[in-house]
């Protein structure tokens, strides 16, 4: 064992010696040779018999060094070195291709690791301040309607924490929202109420002061502290190093702040970056409906679980559904049907995750699709030089070369390239690994947080497809190697007939393979692009031309809810007394807004729901002419009017899902409706519209009179005719009137709105869009190079038609009808390609088929018009051809 | 007629050189070529090029040394020298070589 290791030091130190050991080994058979002379010299043989009986016995010196030098150093390593060299001397000798092939790779590599970050940072693992997350899981509830995630309540969620054995740790994490004002600055931040065992579970320690205390999440109300971000103290308390212990108005409460979280931890969402962390006692400040910590039926908590090392998915799965039924048996009245489970993070139900989950995935596809183009290109210049470098390669082979030594050559040339792409690519993901966050608005003036990220895992996946292009691309061109016929080809080497029916067919073979994928990302992308137009131009129910919102935070500003009346009947009627205002009305919460409606079980006067049912309703609370000022027709009833406040009796108006589902054909106007406790008249009956998505299927919902309910209702609908622009500062002069220190948010239309809800879609056009054109792009270039090198290498026969009495037009046609064989091939291809993978797009797809002949004919039209520009070059050139010179030559 | 030469077996060559250089000191290559075939009356057909890479080989499994030096008719020769554990390493080899001697005779007696 010694000796091996002894050996390889040896033989590895060698490597860097080579000039002194080679002379050495010179010099020591020389003395050998002349000890040798001198001694036949001696006895008794001429000179020059001496010198033939030395070398005779010594038996090739040259042979001897050669073995000599493959004993002394690490010929693998050494041959490598040697390709190496010759692999960059021969980048260098051809800059324009070099140049060319490294920018197909490094367009390709890059584009796949910039993917690879995206999906390794905003889906495996978003939060990397957190310890273990490749452990934690996200929990939510489901029941018969949403099999996909619900929020859980505070009690169902405390007696999974204690029951759960096989996780280690449980916490709480739900997105809320503050406006902040420090100094004269107001703006809108994210942070999250979370339990008390928060930090410690995530092993995040404060840099400064401490986390939130046992029993912190218990009461009402009970427990003003806050922990801030490291940004958020940077930022806006300037490092403040006094900042514990100072107290900080949230949602209209004085906060303690208690500590500052360290830099680099964002908290634990994924899209939105946390700035505040409060217990969950103080979840009635931040949240609406009221305080809910003792109601089971208030489903509103977010939360995660850390499995125990060596816990299987499935073992805990079983866990939490033996749990979750139990508590089914305990309490029928809230949790009949429902179960808890839990999605490994890059499932998370109630994070970004899940919206850019089947971007993501498609953008994979669409990667790998560019990759493959970028290699086929690449695959076909490196074999248009193999064609140049046929002579070498014969005279290689020739003199002696293993074919095994000729691959391996080609291969590394192949992996010059590239590692010199897979650099390049790097360094272009590295540039892009945050570059997603750039494609979504930022809404309400918070800029999402979408952090890319370069881990080891990720370079070592760019890695792998760096190797994987140098297989594919160094496998073309070394298969001819494989057909070099020595003779032949030495014979015929200098006649200029190359380009075999073998290799032009490989070539062709690589052009279809190029043209096929771009026509499925065409395909991709004309479907994306028209379910977008589909979806923006749906109607969601409500006007989305005529009405902008705008929102006026009073709960942070402090006001109390009856001085917050007489502020908003005042901003009401001064606002409706502007000239070009139909008329406004508040609401709690916008449609298609990130914020998610209230909602609540509800008993339905002669509605038995059936055993296994909980009905639950998601509702809004809105103010006097809020149907009229949104474009929501009534079907039957009335409106909300000023009178429906406090003293007036409890009313509600039902959208007609809602009256279909729970009065199932009965007259519901006149009929009660029960609302945490509260019994209320249907006064009305709404059309359906959307509420949180525009693909949503018709869901019920109902409305209540802000007045009777929270009081808390920030958003202003206007509906007039005038720029939002115009009114944004007709608003800024109301607002300020009544009270200078307020300002409103931005003004936006709801068209707006709506487009921004479906910018998951929007990206995904974006992305499949900007690489397909850019695969098109290559494949043009790729179909380019194809037909110019057919004509280049059919000069003589061209020449021959043309003396034969072809003329220009028929020697385009000719040409053309070529190129355009390939492209129908290509398409062909991709046809059946595309059929199989557009249903991969399924959710990203709104009313539009995945196989939408629409899509697939302007698939077709762009790639036809593509190709013929491409073709027609050569074409051209080929009518060029001068026949006397052709023939001749 | 001469009897037939014979090919050296692959590692044998290892053992000649050592036991060579075991008896005699400190050599150079040529010195070690003409002594292996002295002694097995040139019926060892040995191509003295072939010494270099064994040499090589046994220098770098730390069997052997080397060091440039003057020759007895004052040329400057590489001169090869036993380690401490190339002497081990000889033992050994010897004592299987014999081991593997002694059972061929007796096999080969035996019929």
């Amino acid at each position: 064992m010694r000796e091996i290791f002894r050996t390889f030091v040896r033989r590895f130190t060698a490597l860097f010696r080579r000039h002194s050991l080679e002379s050495d080994l010179d010099a020591e058979l020389r003395s050998h040779l002349e000890m040798a002379i001198e001694l036949n010299v001696r006895k008794g043989m001429s000179p020059s018999d001496a010198r033939r009986e030395a070398l005779r016995s010594f038996g090739g010196v040259e042979q001897t060094k050669e073995i000599y030098r493959d004993q002394r150093g690490l010929p693998m390593i050494e041959t490598t070195l040697q390709d190496l060299r010759f692999g960059l001397r021969m980048l260098r000798r051809s800059p324009g291709f070099s140049v060319l092939a490294i920018l197909c790779l490094t367009l390709g590599i890059g584009a796949n690791a910039a993917v690879f970050s995206w999906i390794e940072g905003i889906l495996f693992r978003p939060y990397p301040a957190v310890a273990h997350q490749e452990r934690l899981v996200a929990i939510g509830g489901t029941s018969r309607d949403e099999p996909r995630g619900t929020p859980l309540s505070w009690p169902d969620f405390q007696d999974l924490q204690r029951s759960c054995t096989l996780c280690e740790t449980l916490f709480v994490s739900k997105i809320t929202g503050t406006t902040l004002s420090i100094g004269d600055r107001a703006e809108r931040t994210t942070g999250s109420i979370v339990s008390d065992n928060y930090f410690d579970a995530i092993g995040v320690h404060p840099i400064l002061g401490r986390g939130l205390l046992r029993g912190e999440d218990i009461g009402q109300s009970g427990h003003p502290v806050a922990v801030i971000s490291y940004q958020l103290w940077q930022g806006r308390f300037r490092g403040d190093p006094q900042i514990v212990g100072k107290a900080q108005g949230l949602n209209g409460v004085m906060h303690t702040i208690v500590g500052v979280a360290p830099e680099g931890f964002y908290g634990t969402f994924v899209g939105w970056s946390m700035n505040f962390w409060v217990p969950v006692s103080m979840e009635d400040i931040f949240e609406s409906g009221g305080y809910k910590l003792e109601d089971r039926a208030a489903r509103w908590i977010e939360a995660y679980a850390r499995l125990k090392p060596g816990v299987t998915q499935q073992q805990a799965q079983q866990e939490f559904a033996a749990i979750s039924g139990r508590l089914e048996a305990d309490y029928p009245a809230t949790n009949r049907g429902r179960a808890i489970r839990f999605w490994p993070l890059w499932q998370t139900p109630f994070n970004n995750a899940a919206t850019l989950l089947p971007t993501l995935e498609i953008m994979l596809v669409v990667v790998a699709c560019v990759l493959l183009i970028a290699c086929a290109n690449v695959g076909n210049l490196l074999l248009v030089r193999s064609f140049a470098r046929r002579h070498e390669m014969s005279v290689r082979l020739a003199v002696g070369a293993g074919r095994a030594r000729l691959w391996k050559q080609l291969l590394t040339e192949g992996l010059v390239l590239s590692v010199f792409g897979a650099a390049g690519g790097l360094l272009v993901a590295y540039w892009c690994r945050h570059a997603l966050v750039l494609l979504f608005p930022a809404r309400g003036g918070v800029q999402m947080h979408l952090p890319g990220e370069i881990d080891w895992r990720v370079l070592a996946l760019s890695v792998a497809v760096c190797l994987a292009t140098t297989l594919l691309m160094g496998l073309v061109p070394a298969l001819q190697t494989g057909k070099i016929d020595l003779a032949q080809s030495m014979k015929m080497e200098s006649t200029g007939v190359v380009g075999g029916r073998g290799r032009a067919w490989v070539r062709s073979g690589l052009v279809l393979v190029q043209v096929s994928l771009s026509f499925v990302l065409l395909v991709g992308t004309g479907l994306l692009m028209q379910s977008l137009l589909k979806v923006r131009n749906a109607s969601p129910g409500f006007n989305t031309r005529g009405v902008q919102d705008t929102a006026i935070d009073l709960v942070s500003a402090g006001y109390t809810p009856a001085r917050a009346q007489t502020f908003q009947d005042a901003l009401l009627e001064r606002v409706r007394s502007l000239p070009g205002v139909e008329s406004a009305a508040f609401a709690r919460m916008t449609p298609l807004s990130y914020v998610s409606s209230a909602t609540a079980p509800i008993v339905v006067d002669g509605y038995t729901p059936p055993p296994e049912e909980s009905p639950t309703v998601d509702y809004n609370e809105v103010g006097d002419e809020y149907f009229v000022t949104m474009g929501i027709p009534l079907v039957a009833g009335r409106e909300f009017t000023r009178a429906d406040d406090g003293k007036g009796a409890l009313v509600a108006v039902v959208n007609e899902t809602m009256a279909q589902r729970y009065w199932q054909g009965r007259n519901p106007l006149g009929q009660r409706l029960q609302l945490k406790g509260r019994w209320m008249q249907v006064v009305g009956i709404a059309k359906d519209s959307k509420y949180s998505s525009v693909r949503e299927k018709p869901t019920p919902f109902f409305f209540v009179p802000v007045r009777q309910n929270s009081l808390r209702a920030a958003i202003l609908n206007i509906r007039t005719p005038l720029a939002p622009q115009t009114m944004a500062t007709a608003i800024a002069r109301e607002v300020h009137a009544l009270d200078g220190n307020l300002a409103p948010y931005e003004v936006i239309t709801l068209q707006e709105q709506l487009e921004r809800s479906t910018s998951p879609q929007m990206v995904a056009v974006t992305l499949v869009g900007t690489l397909g054109g850019l695969a098109l792009l290559l494949s043009a270039i790729g179909l380019y190079g194809v037909m110019s090198y057919a004509v280049s290498q059919s000069t003589r026969e061209l020449g021959l038609r043309m003396a034969l009495g072809a003329d220009a037009s028929n020697l385009l046609r000719l040409v053309m009808s070529r190129g355009l064989a390939l492209t129908a091939g290509g398409v062909l291809l991709g046809t059946v390609v595309a059929l199989a993978l557009t249903r991969l797009l399924g959710n990203l797809l709104y009313k539009v088929s995945p196989r939408d002949p629409l899509a697939f004919g302007s698939a077709l039209a762009v790639m036809t018009i593509a190709s013929l520009a491409a073709c027609f070059l050569p074409a051209w050139r080929a009518t060029r051809t001068d026949p006397a010179r052709a023939l001749r030559d | 007629m001469p009897a037939p030469k014979s090919e050296v077996l692959q590692g044998t060559l290892d053992l000649l050189v050592l036991k060579t250089l075991d008896s005699m000191g400190p050599m150079h290559g040529f010195g070690i070529a003409l002594r292996i075939q002295q002694v097995s009356e040139d019926l060892l057909q040995l191509n003295q090029g072939t010494l270099y890479p064994a040499l090589l080989r046994l220098e770098q499994r730390g069997w052997i040394a080397s060091k440039w030096g003057v020759s007895e008719n004052n040329r400057k020769a590489k001169f090869y020298s036993l380690t401490r554990s190339g002497r081990k390493q000889l033992e050994e080899e010897a004592e299987s070589w014999d081991r593997m001697s002694t059972m061929i005779n007796r096999v080969l007696k035996a019929t």
